[in-house]
Order: structure tokens, then C-alpha cells, then sequence
């Protein structure tokens, strides 16, 4: 069975974002740029089911500008076995990377797809739940534990109220939560091998997919900045000032 | 959100743009490599030591090595660290593929490690002193020695040490005492005391390979009677299964200031059990031996003084964007909200003369290590051979002046943050603590200047002297034929042809025979050189800072940090570079102020 791993360059999660002087975005020059913590996950979960026997070939596929190769050469560097780049300029919407996806899947025909729960970019939560609409998976969520069977896989998913357990028969979707493994990093001897893996490269167009962005982001701007609290002496007045000032009591 | 504790941007502009790694992988050696292999590298070691370094600097430093029922007992983190460092690949990362090494370049390997010194350097103390004993073992090492010794330690299951320090016998390693006596079945057996042995005795490898220096029974008196020999904590049968115990027995730990996470010990050899020790390379010819990985050591030591000082720099920068006290002079209404600290020119000052020092050193460091890769793989043999000359007299230089002035960043450091800065709620204190070791150890300061006047200086009939001062003068010409750079170059050349007429100066009283005179004042012309080395690195950065910043497609940030290379170029040689001119002259005088001095006169 191959797996397909999404991985998406993001700003790394260490650093401090800051909003462009004009307002359009966030300052992305000369800032760190890492594979998305959740994607990490995605591609330690499918090289632990490679070498369980599980899955025979690990296929890192990025979408966006071409500095994504160096996402994927991070994938390959932890282990997987090849690249596929959807290679374009154009910012891309949930929606259309779900599409690219989609077309990969069906040019690759992998029997799994791992994909991190969301992204820390822009925190959409989207893509995999509508890749698995797009072509008509099966899908697990928030996946902090994964069983795989010969026809289906068994999901542990983190809900609200606790731990839901799902099943779903394979080929499916699943994006990973936090808890699912602990990523290894990558090894001097992995990155040396990493060069020699292939990677493919398509334009969007080459897969019949339109990326043309449907929202228009009219202003980012810095969160306001939070008021220091104020020291109440007792409960009671504690109470009185939720009851009366903030009303929530 | 973590400080940050070393600047990405700037191993990138040392690296890539002033030194120019990826030519290297031109030559046969690094052909395996690229730009890419290199940037992935120093990603792997930069997310390693955020995450498992720096994570436990504090708590290395609060809970120090102890000895619990004669064991020594260190947090589990370090030895995670470690193991995760040498699962990475970096403990081989240099080594030839053959025994299972990256070929890494020497250069890249070093701006590896400058991620994890900044973060922890009582953690990657172990990893480097196990990397310089498998080097000195893979140059002098028998191959049954490599296999059952070097094979281990690169596998990360070995640690390595350097036994070299006894009680009497500190700076002066002539009067080693260690006693070693050819047994009939061809091994030696050892006696005597160590100190200062850092990573001496611990649990945290199968095994420890201590490289000690000794004397063969019968050998000559002084520095030319000592061999080096291999002493293992467990004994290792030829197939490599370990053995007994050796008689290398911890008899106490050392308590210090700084540098807490690396065990420092007292050991006791062939006491109460006899200690087998392997001769190591030839007979009598252990101080060269231990040289070898003496001299990379030294590189080592003044990258972990830029280190410290560089993550102090950071610390306080970041600190100074943060705290808000005071207003500034033009000001006068108490009702304005107080100003960031770093609207205050003192602090700017204290900001920028940090950055002169630790970015002027990573450089000079980083030149260093890439003459290490040049020393062997330049592709003509004067492009070895001037490599290794200019490696040679520039060692005692990168060992001393960056463990001075980067203590010196650490202390400024410290002002900035104000009271703060004096508590251990803040990194800046356990900084300067740890930091404050490297004037002492690897050779003292001391001992680095008479080793750089009194040796290095004349060496190869002033050879190498010669091809520093023609280095630094080929960037003080190119200098002075811009502009905009011209006063600055005209400045670095006239320090330069100071230091060739006080070097002559001070020749001329060795020639009297006037030898203490001549050596009194090795410490001021180890800080001249110093500070010489430093503008001259401090200039090349500022001439390519310039040519890059006439780019107009540059981003804000790139523009602002050429527009701050330039700025600190111009501080260093206003504020610090006039200084050698009252040193030549002190040094010229053969002044004998503290020569003359009598000991009841104090
Ligand atoms: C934390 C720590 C870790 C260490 N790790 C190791 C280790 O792993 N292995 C090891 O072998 N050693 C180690 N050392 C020992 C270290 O290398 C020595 O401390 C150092 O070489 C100085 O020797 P000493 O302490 O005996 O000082 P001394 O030699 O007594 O020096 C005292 C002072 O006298 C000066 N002085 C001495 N001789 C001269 C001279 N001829 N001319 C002018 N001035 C002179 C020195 O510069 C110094 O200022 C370590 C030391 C420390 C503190």
C-alpha cells in the first residue's frame, strides 16, 4: 500500500509572526520557514506503518512555490521515499489544494492519505475533510491514535467529549492530532540519501485543477493588544464586579 | 516562544555569502554535498538544539552532577541530548564515509555545533571532547584500536576525555608525573593522578576512553618524555566485548562556577586495581599527539566563547526591545508612556558593542574552521600549505580574544538587563558563569600569548606571520579603493604595519637575549593581534554587506541587516581598533612596569 503525505511549508512555529508594514500578510521574508508541526506528525505516523510491514512506499507531496521542495526534502530526510511537487505561485485556498490533491491521488492511487488536522499558517482545518468529499474517501479526523487493517483502518479521535473510535474502510482520509506519535528528526545520513530521491514536479494547470483564489483578504492587522487585570481584594467583590460589569454571572 | 539563542540569518551570511561553503563541495572530498545538504544540516542541528539542548541548560546548571553511592549521577536529559545528537549523525558527521562519516566539511560541522554550544554547553562538553579523542585516535590510532576504541565512540556508545591535567602539572604539562611501565604482555600500566577531567567518570555510555598523557618509565624529563595511551573504564577484548574495570576510579568531583552540566572530576589511576592503558602513536611523541586534537580543541573553545556571548547578545537584545523604563531626554512629560530600553543610547551602546565582538569573532571562528577544510582539500599544495601556516598563528588568537571579549558581550549582557539581568530568572548570568571558563582551560590566556609571541610569531622564519599581515593588507587595499570603505581600509593597514614594527621591536630584544623583557607583555600583543583580527574580519563582512545592500530587490529585513553589518564594521573601528595603537606603543617601550615588580613590593 502507498500512503500520500501532504506537507506544507509554514512559518516556522518558534518564531514570532509580525504583520506587514502595508497590512497584506504576515512578514515572511527572512523568516524561518518549516514543514507544518501537524504534517510532521502525518509523515512520522506513515514511516511507523512502513516499517511496521504496513505501507511499502511514502509519497510526500507539497503545494505552492518551489521553495516547497525544501518541505519535501524534509520529508524525505525523515525517511519517506519521494517527492511530488504541485508547483505554483499563486496563494492557495483549502479548496484548491484539496483539488491538486485529489488529482494527485488519482494519478498515484495511494491506499492511505495522512494529513496533519490543520495547518498553523492559517488554521483552516479544511483540506482533508474536503479532499475526502472531493473523492468520495472514507475520512477520520483528529486522529491521536491508528490502527491499519487489510481493508480498513480503526481511528481514534479527539472530540469534545472525549475519545470517539471510528472506523473506516480503506482507501480513506485521515488528518493526525498533536498526540498521535512524537516526529523524529532528520539524520545527517537521511539528508545525504534525500538528494537522491526524486521529486515531480506539476503546474496546476498540468492536472486540470483552477487555483484562482475565491476569497480576497482585504487587511491583516497585529490582535489587540490585551489590558492588564485588575486585583480584586475578596471574592465577594469578585462576584459583584462578573455580576455587574462583565455580566456574566 | 523561545528567545532566540542564535541568529539563522547570520550563520547564513558567515556561511554562504563570506566564506562560501558551497565551493567546497567542488572538491572530490565533499562531492556528495551541496548548498542544500549544508542548509539542511544546520537546520537538523538548530531544531536539536532548541528542543533537547537549550530545554535543559537551566536545569543542568541548578542540578549539578552529584556523586550518589559513588556514582555520578546527572539528569536524564543530557544523555537524551546526546543520544539524539548522535542519532542525527552528527558525532561522525566529518568522518570519512568509511567509517560511516558524512565527509561533512570541517567548516559546516563547526556551525553545527555553534547551534548546540549556544543552547547548552555543559551538554555538548561530552559529544565534543568523544569527537576530538575519535579524531586523535583515527590520526595515531592502530586499526585495532579504531575498530575497538573509534567504531564505538563515533556510534555515540563510547565517550571520549582528555587526561592531560595533574596537581603540579597544569600549565606546565612538562611536569607531567603519571608514571607508565611496559608490562610483559606488551601493555602499559599506569599510575597516578588527574584532575579537571571533564566527563571523567559518569553512567551515562557503556564505556569511557580516556586519552592520557604519561611517562614511560625511563623516558626523558619535560614535554619530550610524554606518550599518549588509550586508558578505558572497561576493558576491551580484541573482538570488542567489554572486559573488567580498568583502575581509572573516580576519587572526587570538582565544584565550579559555570560550565555545572559537564562533570568535572579527580581521577585516580592504578590505585587500588592496576589500570591497562594502549600506547597511543609513537613513543615520546604523546604532546604532538595530544596536539592534534589540542589545536581543533582550542577552535572549539573560542566557538563556545562566541557562543555564549552570541546567545547573551540575543537574550539582552530581545530583553531591551521588551522592557520599558524611563523616557528619553528630549521627554520632559511624566504622563508620555515610558520608552523600550533600547531607545536609550547607553543601551545601544552596550547593544552594539555585543555585536561587534560576537559577530566579529563567529567569523573569525568560522574562517578558522573552513582553514581546517583548506589545510587538507585545497586543490593546490600552497592553498594547503598557506591554509595550515595561517591556521597555526590564528589559533591562539580565535582560543583567547573571543574568551575574553565575548565574557566581556556576556557582562554587558547582564548590565542591560539591570537587576533582572543579576537574577536567575534571566539566561544572562548563567552565560557569564559559564562563560567565564574559557580564558582558563584548553591552555590558559596566559599561556595562548606566549605561545603566540613567543612561538607562533616566528615560526617557519616568520612565514606565517607574513602571510596574515598580507591577508589582512589585500582587504585593507581592496577597502581603500572604495569610498566609501577608504578610511576604513587606510585604518586597518596602519594597524597592521603597527604590529610588523612592534613584532620587529620586540624580536629585536629577544635578539639582546633580553628573552623576559621580550615576553613580559604577551597578553597585550595577544589582544592587539586580537583586535587586529577582528577588524580585518569585521571589514570583509562590511565590504560585502555594502555590495549586497546596493541590490534594490532587497527586503526590509535584509536591508537592515547589511545596514547593521556596516554599522558595527564602523563602531569597531572607531571605539576598538584605536586602541592597538596605545598597545604598540606600550609594547615597543619594552615597558617593564609589572616585570620589574618584587613580590614583597605588592
Ligand atoms: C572546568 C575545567 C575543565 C577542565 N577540563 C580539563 C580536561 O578535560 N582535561 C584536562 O586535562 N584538563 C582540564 N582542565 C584543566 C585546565 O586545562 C587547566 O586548569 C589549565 O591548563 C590551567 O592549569 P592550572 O589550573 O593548574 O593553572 P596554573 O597552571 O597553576 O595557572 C595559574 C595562573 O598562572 C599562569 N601561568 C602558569 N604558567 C605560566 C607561565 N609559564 N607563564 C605565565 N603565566 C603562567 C596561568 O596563565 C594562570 O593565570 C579543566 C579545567 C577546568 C577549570
Amino acid at each position: 500500500m502507498k500512503i500520500l503525505v501532504p506537507v506544507k511549508r509554514v512559518v516556522d512555529a518558534n518564531i514570532k509572526v509580525r504583520v506587514k508594514a502595508d497590512g497584506t500578510g504576515v512578514e515572511t521574508q527572512n523568516v524561518k520557514m518549516s514543514m507544518n508541526p501537524f504534517c510532521e506528525i502525518a509523515v512520522e505516523e506513515a514511516l511507523r506503518l512502513k516499517e511496521a510491514g504496513k505501507a511499502t512506499e511514502i509519497i510526500a507531496v507539497s503545494c505552492g512555490p518551489v521553495q516547497c521542495q525544501e518541505t519535501i526534502r524534509t520529508a524525505l530526510a525523515m525517511g519517506a521515499d519521494r517527492g511530488v511537487l504541485v508547483e505554483t505561485d499563486v496563494p492557495l485556498e483549502p479548496l484548491a489544494i484539496a483539488k491538486l490533491l485529489k488529482a494527485v491521488a488519482e494519478k498515484e492511487q495511494p491506499g492511505l492519505i495522512l494529513l496533519g488536522k490543520q495547518a498553523i499558517d492559517n488554521d483552516c482545518n479544511q483540506t482533508g475533510q474536503m479532499l475526502s468529499a472531493l473523492l468520495g474517501w472514507g475520512q477520520a479526523t483528529f486522529v491521536s491514535k491508528l490502527a491499519v487493517e487489510a481493508d480498513h483502518v480503526e481511528a481514534t479521535r479527539e472530540v469534545d467529549g472525549g475519545l470517539e473510535v471510528v472506523k473506516a474502510r480503506l482507501p480513506a482520509v485521515v488528518t493526525v492530532d498533536l498526540r498521535l506519535n512524537e516526529p523524529r528528526y532528520a539524520s545527517l545520513p537521511n539528508i545525504m540519501k534525500a538528494k537522491k530521491k526524486p521529486i515531480e514536479i506539476f503546474k496546476p494547470e498540468a492536472l486540470g485543477v483552477d487555483v484562482t483564489p475565491r476569497v480576497i483578504v482585504l487587511k491583516v492587522v497585529e490582535p489587540a493588544k490585551r489590558n492588564a487585570g485588575v486585583k480584586v481584594p475578596d471574592v465577594a467583590t469578585l462576584v459583584a464586579k462578573l455580576r455587574t460589569e462583565a455580566k456574566v454571572i | 516562544m523561545s528567545v532566540p539563542f542564535i541568529n539563522p540569518r547570520d550563520v547564513r551570511f558567515v556561511l554562504h555569502e563570506l566564506l562560501g561553503a558551497e565551493e567546497l563541495a567542488l572538491r572530490p572530498r565533499f562531492a556528495a554535498h551541496d548548498r542544500e545538504t549544508f542548509d539542511a544540516a544546520i537546520e537538523v542541528a538548530h531544531d536539536l538544539a532548541r528542543d533537547l539542548f537549550l530545554n535543559h541548560n537551566r536545569a543542568s546548571d541548578e542540578r549539578e552532577p552529584r556523586l550518589v553511592e559513588g556514582r555520578v549521577e546527572i539528569i536524564p536529559e543530557v544523555k537524551a541530548a546526546i543520544d539524539a545528537f548522535s542519532a542525527a549523525g552528527f558525532l561522525a558527521a566529518h568522518m570519512d564515509a568509511e567509517h560511516g562519516g558524512q565527509q561533512m566539511p570541517w567548516l559546516v560541522s563547526v556551525a553545527c555545533m555553534a547551534h548546540f554550544q549556544a543552547a547548552n554547553v555543559g551538554t555538548i562538553a561530552y559529544p565534543f571532547l568523544t569527537m576530538a579523542a575519535a579524531n586523535c585516535l583515527n590520526a595515531f590510532g592502530t586499526p585495532a584500536q579504531k575498530a575497538r576504541f573509534m567504531t564505538p565512540m563515533l556510534e555515540g556508545r563510547y565517550y571520549g576525555t582528555m587526561m592531560l591535567t595533574e596537581p603540579q602539572a597544569g600549565s606546565s604539562l612538562s611536569d607531567i608525573a603519571t608514571r607508565a611501565e611496559l608490562g610483559e604482555d606488551g601493555r602499559y600500566r599506569l599510575t597516578g593522578t588527574k584532575i579537571f577531567i571533564s566527563g571523567g567518570d559518569h553512567e551515562m555510555a557503556e564505556n569511557i576512553v580516556h586519552l592520557v598523557l604519561a611517562r614511560i618509565a625511563g623516558a626523558p624529563a619535560g614535554a619530550k618524555g610524554l606518550s599518549l595511551f588509550a586508558v578505558p573504564r572497561f576493558l576491551v577484548d580484541a573482538d570488542g566485548t567489554l572486559g573488567p574495570r580498568n583502575g581509572v576510579v573516580l576519587a572526587g568531583l570538582i565544584h565550579k562556577m559555570g560550565y555545572r552540566g559537564t562533570v568535572s572530576t579527580i581521577i585516580k589511576l592504578g590505585e587500588a586495581a592496576e589500570c591497562v592503558g594502549e600506547l597511543v602513536g609513537p613513543v615520546h611523541q604523546g604532546l604532538a599527539c595530544m596536539f592534534h586534537m589540542m589545536n581543533e580543541a582550542r577552535i572549539g573553545v573560542g566557538m563556545g566563547a562566541i557562543m555564549l556571548g552570541y546567545a547573551g547578545y540575543l537574550a539582552s537584545l530581545d530583553y531591551a526591545r521588551n522592557r520599558s523604563q524611563g523616557r528619553l531626554p528630549q521627554e520632559k512629560d511624566p504622563a508620555k508612556n515610558q520608552t523600550p530600553i533600547i531607545g536609550h543610547a547607553d543601551i545601544k551602546r552596550m547593544l552594539l558593542a555585543q555585536k561587534s565582538y560576537v559577530e566579529g569573532a563567529f567569523a573569525l571562528g568560522l574562517y578558522c574552521a573552513r582553514l581546517v577544510d583548506d589545510k587538507a582539500t585545497a586543490p593546490e599544495e600552497q592553498g594547503r600549505r598557506e591554509a595550515a601556516l595561517l591556521l597555526d598563528i590564528l589559533t591562539p588568537i580565535v582560543k583567547a580574544w573571543p574568551s575574553d571579549w565575548c565574557l566581556e558581550a556576556n557582562r554587558l549582557a547582564i548590565q542591560i538587563h539591570g537587576g533582572y539581568g543579576y537574577t536567575r530568572d534571566f539566561p544572562v548570568e548563567q552565560h557569564y558563569r559559564d562563560n567565564r571558563l574559557n580564558p582558563i582551560h584548553e591552555g590558559t590566556n596566559g599561556i595562548q600569548a606566549l605561545d603566540l609571541l613567543g612561538r607562533k610569531v616566528s615560526m617557519a622564519h616568520g612565514e606565517a606571520f607574513e602571510l596574515l599581515l598580507r591577508e589582512i593588507l589585500v582587504t585593507a587595499m581592496t577597502a581603500s579603493l572604495r569610498a566609501s570603505l577608504s578610511t576604513l581600509g587606510v585604518a586597518l593597514a596602519e594597524a597592521a604595519s603597527d604590529l610588523r614594527a612592534t613584532t620587529e621591536a620586540l624580536h629585536a630584544a629577544r635578539d639582546k637575549g633580553e628573552v623576559e623583557r621580550f615576553l613580559a607583555n604577551a597578553a597585550i600583543y595577544l589582544e592587539m593581534a586580537g583586535h587586529i583580527a577582528i577588524a580585518w574580519m569585521w571589514l570583509k563582512q562590511a565590504l560585502l554587506a555594502e555590495e549586497e545592500a546596493a541590490d534594490l530587490g532587497l527586503s526590509s529585513s535584509d536591508r537592515a541587516f547589511y545596514a547593521g553589518k556596516l554599522a558595527a564594521c564602523r563602531y569597531f573601528f572607531a571605539w576598538e581598533l584605536p586602541k592597538t595603537r596605545a598597545q604598540g606603543e606600550l609594547l615597543r617601550s619594552l615597558d617593564t612596569s609589572c616585570l620589574l615588580m618584587e613580590d614583597a613590593m605588592f
